[in-house]
């Protein structure tokens, strides 16, 4: 504690230190250097949001014929005014627009107030009267320009980065006048990686291994193990089940049972295989159109089957197969361009240059499966899977799909994707309404971000190799992007499904920009892309946040501290039953049902199919990882709801990430992890641990750390009360320790049941569930 | 500045300073703690030009008490009273009245479709005269307490779209619930209390089930979602202490808690630790709150008689509907009720009268319990289904027994306080039933003016999710000022 404090002082005193420096140069150089107005990074932000939806892309929107998102229709003489114009390129005083923004005379003013849009801020309103004087030029928005490298940027303190990275990352610090904090001491960094990597704790003896392993490769050694660990492709799996909108039932009204966790299983297998993320997504994309599909390939493909289907009677085939087809084109959008497209289904979009036209072409890569509206209602096994759908035998366990866990596959079938022998036409549909037929469209990609080649094959699989063309923008920026967001907990684009222009910035352009090459000339490798993230000196820092940093840069965008994280649902789940030793490593299979509330699905059911009561399973499989939870699009697991994970609903690539009261109740009253300290507690006892080691070792189970003094002395007092008082309380001895189905090896003793409070203690701190 | 405006003013400080942090219910105590002065009139003020305008005006009502009736209750047997259909029984719907009309799968092959009269007798009540069917007397009795509106009007014709376009403005989609939009907008009123509460019962009639989604935060923090509340010994999910810890124990133990968590936050000084503090704090008190309101042992005899005794049974509709006025009372901003069961598409003339036996009394006996209390003016009520029934018979038709289909053209609904027009008859359907002939009022229409009553322009109660500026009203919607006091 008291190191930490001379470090914190230290930090803080480097910190004030530059803050001199900074200032003094500031004052030296008159900030001359920033001069110069981006259009991309100062004007459109503000174009975009203040003035597009009616003078953007959208042309029946569009008021006074008046675009402003491209240059010459802005220059322009004004429509409705000939001998005006919008903008007059070093003329603010003749700029229509700037003397708009900025009159007092609100009938004059632009934004109007029939607008519900905010008037421009004296900021906003100066930079664009300077980038008018700069001549009101022009770029293509950044999103759409493919990534370059630039090289690594010059930084003072050049004995801190560790890797191409903290280059970028530090350059920015130093342009903000912040200093990077020191390294995170071994345990906490142990944790940490183990969280990103593998999705569970550490535990006692790893942590005491590592810590006393002085080789300077040591860390490196630790990742390279945690990357081949199978539960690296379990962790891996979450953010991209989120992504995929995959779900154990089918959605809407009756939401009865789907089977479609093999395609889960194939998921964790490829992140295990390092599949690479071109073919990981080609094969997803367009798996049954290769060359000889393998069975494999096939499987991966049921990633655009994940939608929900309905199974609603009397509902009308067409509105609903429509549906499914705009939700696929939706995920194609924001999962692999990191571009909000479902905004041009009903019309063009009103910011970004994607036309309605745009979104049907899309859509034609997805409309000539070989599906229905309603295959049927509630039913058997036959509703299980929807056409068309690959069948799964004993053959296939024993060879090409052999990562999948069961040993029966008895009537096993899953949805997956198959063309028509002759394309279904395509036609924009005027408001987004599925039977108002306007033109007919032909499969095509918005030109904007990319024109699609003539000399690719209009199908799924031409659409995969626009997707990795080296020329292609946006794929390779918003995977890493995403990969980032998983490991910092904010992406360097902040709206990871939203490149466009109401996207936020990247904060760190180049960083991404790097990044994204580097991911896409090393072989789309995800494993190495992870490692490289853990090994920079950015991800290694320490958390403390001085108030001097929180002030400065309170959201911690430019990453001069490492962040603090609430972990998601699933390692919440993971940690408390791998902690206690109750966890089950199994990979894969059907999803299980641990224990919850009774009466969530009874009270919400229509009464008909197989999930109409929550069935709770026993043993084992109590204990999966979280991952594994059986998820019922209509009544979501409850604690992971309240952890902020996915209904799968539809598409997500950004949980949000609260602190409620809720929380602190899962944390004090969930039989999981009740349960889980009386597991623990009993271990302890019939290894014949002392208080002192009691608390140590439970400590370190779920901290992943040595407690320090003030916290052990807490602890061990609190042992002590609650041994007294079971003492005397026998009948409570008995009440707390039963819970949950694990039977402890010892007695129900006052012993047992003050071991097992006081491991709620440390399960409901906050660094249990934060990675620090 | 009228006490109105400030008080809503705190809550845009409250707000802000929750998304700001990212954090959650409760934390205003901590807020003012951290921030002295966040939270009084002057802050309020300086600040509140920076979202605009909220409140866009001084609303009528506080608090909102959604009586949903799932499944859909048939209007023709109910507050849509049609004489033509009882004498033209069994002749067809004349294709000029259908005029293009899409029809589910369930009657899309039918041969014919024979009009249907109601099975039950209507009468006259009240100073207003509206008509109420028979199988309502104690709404009847209240009558002119109620605005009917008979013109409702959705495009959705099966009960997902349609139930998800009432619960969040569109029919497709994670989008947020209107529940989620007010406490979004309005923020809570009690800190021990969610502010979006959900309570569901179900009837013995046809039902369809209720989905979490239809009270989903969609975009909006997980603090606007809904909480459900359950008959059981938990009313909400994980509030009750395990079996062998007293609340003595508890406190003990959560201080241990505290006190490392204080530890953590002066190594780290992140101030999510802070909040994480205050949270277990308010999980504290809501352990007590929650189980008071919970427990009606203390309500009069009067009140007892009032609801009907089913009210004694947890989990019944008009327990929920108790509960709901207790929740309502105790500052929650939004109270849902969901009563299934109300899906007639055949055995129609037995089956509603059960469900109506349901939720008669409990109902009218909210209105007046809320009166009784002078709470109604502040109170907006709400009764109603998804959408209508089709004027023709589904299936085998008798005088006893008939059944009748999705219909999106017209259906009937009731309001009640919350600065809605009492005893007034709002819109008019044709002599069968089947097309809207005078001041229709759509889904949007029906949002736009629950939100003008709460303080908003629905137009401008927005929330910016992956660039675009949403809202519960989508594109459209116009308050029915016809029908405000």
């Amino acid at each position: 504690m008291k190191k930490i404090y001379i470090i914190g002082l230290i930090v803080v005193f480097a910190v004030l230190a530059v803050f001199a420096i900074r200032s003094f140069t500031n004052i030296a150089s008159g900030d001359g250097a920033s001069n110069e107005i981006s259009y991309n990074f100062q004007i459109r932000p503000i174009l975009s949001d203040k003035c597009l939806a009616c003078h953007g892309p959208d042309a029946n929107k569009r008021e006074a014929g008046l675009r402003l998102d491209i240059a010459e229709e802005a220059y322009k003489a004004l429509k409705e005014h000939p001998r005006a114009h919008a903008l007059v390129p070093g003329k603010p005083e003749l700029s229509e627009l700037f003397l708009r923004i900025s009159s007092t005379d609100t009938s004059y003013r632009m934004p109007p107030a029939s607008s519900n849009l905010p008037s421009l801020t004296p900021e906003e309103i100066e930079l664009i009267r300077k980038w008018i004087v700069q001549g009101a030029k022009y770029e293509k928005h950044w999103a759409f320009i493919a990534p370059v490298k630039a090289p690594l940027p010059k930084v003072k303190n050049d004995k801190w980065p560790k890797n191409e990275i903290d280059y970028f990352v530090l350059n920015k610090m130093e342009e903000k006048g912040l200093e990077p904090n020191d390294e995170a001491d071994k345990a906490r960094l142990l944790r940490r990686i183990c969280f990103d990597i593998t999705g569970l704790p550490p535990t006692p003896e790893m942590i005491d291994k590592f810590i006393s392993n002085n080789s300077s490769d040591a860390y490196e050694q630790m990742i390279d193990t945690l990357l081949q660990h199978p539960s690296f492709g379990e962790r891996m799996a979450i953010p991209w089940l989120d992504a995929a909108r995959y779900a154990d039932s089918h959605g809407y009204q009756d939401d009865n049972y789907r089977s479609q966790w093999p395609w889960r299983d194939w998921v964790i297998h490829a992140f295990n295989e390092n599949l690479p993320y071109d073919k990981f997504v080609t094969w997803q994309l367009a798996g049954d159109l290769i060359p000889n599909a393998t069975k494999e390939q096939i499987l991966a493909t049921g990633f655009n089957r994940n939608h929900k289907i309905t199974e609603e009677g009397g509902v009308i085939d067409e509105e609903y197969r429509v549906e499914y087809v705009v939700d696929r084109t939706n995920t194609f959008g924001t999962a692999l361009l990191g571009m909000t497209i479902q905004c041009a289904r009903c019309h063009d979009h009103k910011y970004d240059p994607i036309s309605q036209k745009d979104f049907y072409q899309v859509s034609a890569f997805f409309n000539s499966i070989k599906e229905v509206g309603i295959e049927s209602t509630v039913g058997g096994h036959e509703t299980f899977a929807k056409n068309p759908r690959m069948d799964i035998t004993q053959e296939d366990l024993k060879g090409v799909l052999s990562f999948m866990n069961k040993s029966d596959t008895q009537g096993l079938q899953v949805s997956v994707m198959k063309d028509l022998d002759t394309a279904r036409k395509t036609y924009i549909l005027s408001r987004g309404v599925y039977d108002q037929h306007a033109a007919e469209v032909f499969p095509g990609t918005p030109a904007a971000i990319m024109p699609y080649a003539d000399t690719l094959p209009k199908n799924r699989l031409g659409l995969a190799e626009w997707l990795f063309d080296p020329r292609n923008p946006l794929t390779a920026r918003v995977f890493v992007n995403r990969v980032w967001q998983d490991i910092f907990g904010r992406g360097i684009v902040k709206s990871p499904g939203d490149f466009g222009m109401q996207g936020d910035l990247p904060s760190n352009p180049k960083l991404l920009d790097w990044l994204a090459v580097d991911f896409r000339e090393n072989g789309w490798n995800i494993k190495r892309l992870i490692k490289q993230i853990c090994m920079s000196a950015t991800y290694r820092q320490s958390s403390v946040v001085t108030p001097e940093k929180k002030k400065t840069d309170p959201e911690n965008i430019y990453l001069s501290h490492a962040p603090r994280i609430r972990i998601n649902a699933e390692m919440v789940r993971d940690l408390v039953l791998a902690s206690s030793g109750l966890l089950n490593k199994t990979i894969g299979g059907p999803s299980v049902k641990p224990y919850q509330p009774p009466g969530l699905w009874e009270l919400a059911t229509s009464g008909r199919g197989l999930l109409a009561t929550y069935r709770q399973d026993h043993g084992a499989s109590l204990y999966r990882r979280g991952l594994y939870t059986f998820i019922k699009r209509t009544v979501p697991p409850p604690s992971m709801m309240i952890f902020d994970a996915s209904n799968r609903d539809q598409c997500e690539v950004n949980r949000p990430r609260t602190n409620t009261p809720l929380q602190a109740l899962i944390m004090m009253n969930d039989p999981t992890v009740l349960e889980s300290s009386k597991a623990m507690a009993d271990l302890f006892i019939q290894n014949k641990k002392n208080p002192q080691e009691t608390v140590t070792e439970a400590f370190m189970r779920i901290i992943n750390r040595h407690p320090q003094k003030n916290e052990t002395d807490l602890l061990l007092q609190y042992l002590t009360e609650q041994q007294v008082y079971f003492n005397s309380h026998p009948d409570d001895v008995k009440k707390i320790t039963n819970v949950g189905e694990y039977k402890a090896k010892t007695t129900a003793s006052p012993e047992l049941a003050a071991t097992m409070q006081m491991i709620q203690v440390i399960y409901n701190m906050d660094e249990a569930i934060t990675k620090t | 500045m009228n006490k109105e405006i400030l008080e809503y003013g705190l809550n845009i400080n409250r707000r802000k300073f929750l998304s700001r942090l990212s954090i959650g219910l409760g934390s205003a105590a901590l807020g003012s703690l951290l921030i002295p002065g966040l939270f009084d009139g002057a802050a309020a003020e300086e600040e509140a030009g920076f979202i605009p305008g909220i409140p866009h005006f001084a609303p009528k009502a506080k608090r909102v008490i959604y009586l949903f009736q799932n499944g859909a209750p048939s209007q023709l047997e109910t507050f849509d009273y049609k004489p033509t259909l009882v004498k033209m029984m069994g002749q067809d719907l004349p294709e000029s009245v259908r005029n293009g009309q899409r029809l589910t799968g369930m009657t899309s092959s039918q041969k014919s479709f024979p009009l249907v009269g109601s099975y039950y007798s209507f009468k006259q009540y009240g100073q207003s005269g509206a008509w109420v069917s028979e199988i309502f007397p104690h709404m009847a009795g209240i009558v002119d307490d109620l605005c009917i509106i008979r013109s409702l009007h959705t495009e959705a014709i099966n009960h997902d779209p349609a139930l998800t376009f009432f619960q969040t403005g569109a029919q497709q989609g994670n989008r947020p619930s209107m529940g989620s939009w007010v406490s979004y907008g309005l923020g809570t009123e009690n800190k021990n209390l969610p502010a979006f509460c959900v309570l569901l019962s179900r009837g013995k009639g046809n039902g369809q089930g209720v989905y979490s989604k239809l009270w989903s935060n969609g975009f909006l923090d997980s603090i606007h979602q809904g909480v459900q509340f359950s008959s059981g010994e938990n009313p909400i999910l994980y509030l009750q202490d395990p079996d062998g810890m007293d609340r003595t124990s508890r406190r003990k133990m959560l201080d241990k808690v505290a006190a490392l968590n204080e530890m953590e936050l002066k190594e780290f000084g992140d101030p999510e630790i802070a909040t994480r503090i205050q949270q277990y704090e308010m999980a504290y008190r809501m352990q007590t709150a929650v189980p008071e309101i919970m427990d009606v042992s203390k309500e009069s005899d009067d009140i007892i008689k009032l609801y009907g005794p089913e009210c004694l049974v947890p989990g019944t509709y008009a327990a929920n509907c108790l509960l709901a006025r207790k929740l309502s009372e105790n500052g929650v901003r939004f109270v849902q009720l969901y009563h299934q069961g109300w899906d007639q598409h055949g055995n129609l003339p037995n089956e509603m009268r059960g469900q109506a036996k349901d939720v008669d009394q409990p109902s009218a006996a909210l209105i007046t319990d809320l009166k009784q209390r002078g709470l109604l003016d502040e109170t907006l009520v709400i009764w109603g289904g998804e959408f209508g029934r089709t004027n023709y018979c589904q299936g085998k038709m008798s005088v006893e027994n008939y059944g009748r289909d999705h219909h999106p053209r017209c259906f009937s609904i009731w309001m009640a306080g919350g600065g809605i027009k009492p005893g007034m008859v709002y819109g008019e359907t044709d002599e069968f039933g089947y097309n809207i002939v005078k001041d229709p009022v759509h889904i949007h229409d029906f949002h736009a003016t629950i939100l003008n009553q709460l303080g908003f322009d629905h137009e401008r109660l927005t929330y910016r999710f992956q660039g675009r500026r949403y809202r519960l009203t989508d594109v459209s919607g116009h308050v029915v000022r016809d029908i405000l006091a």
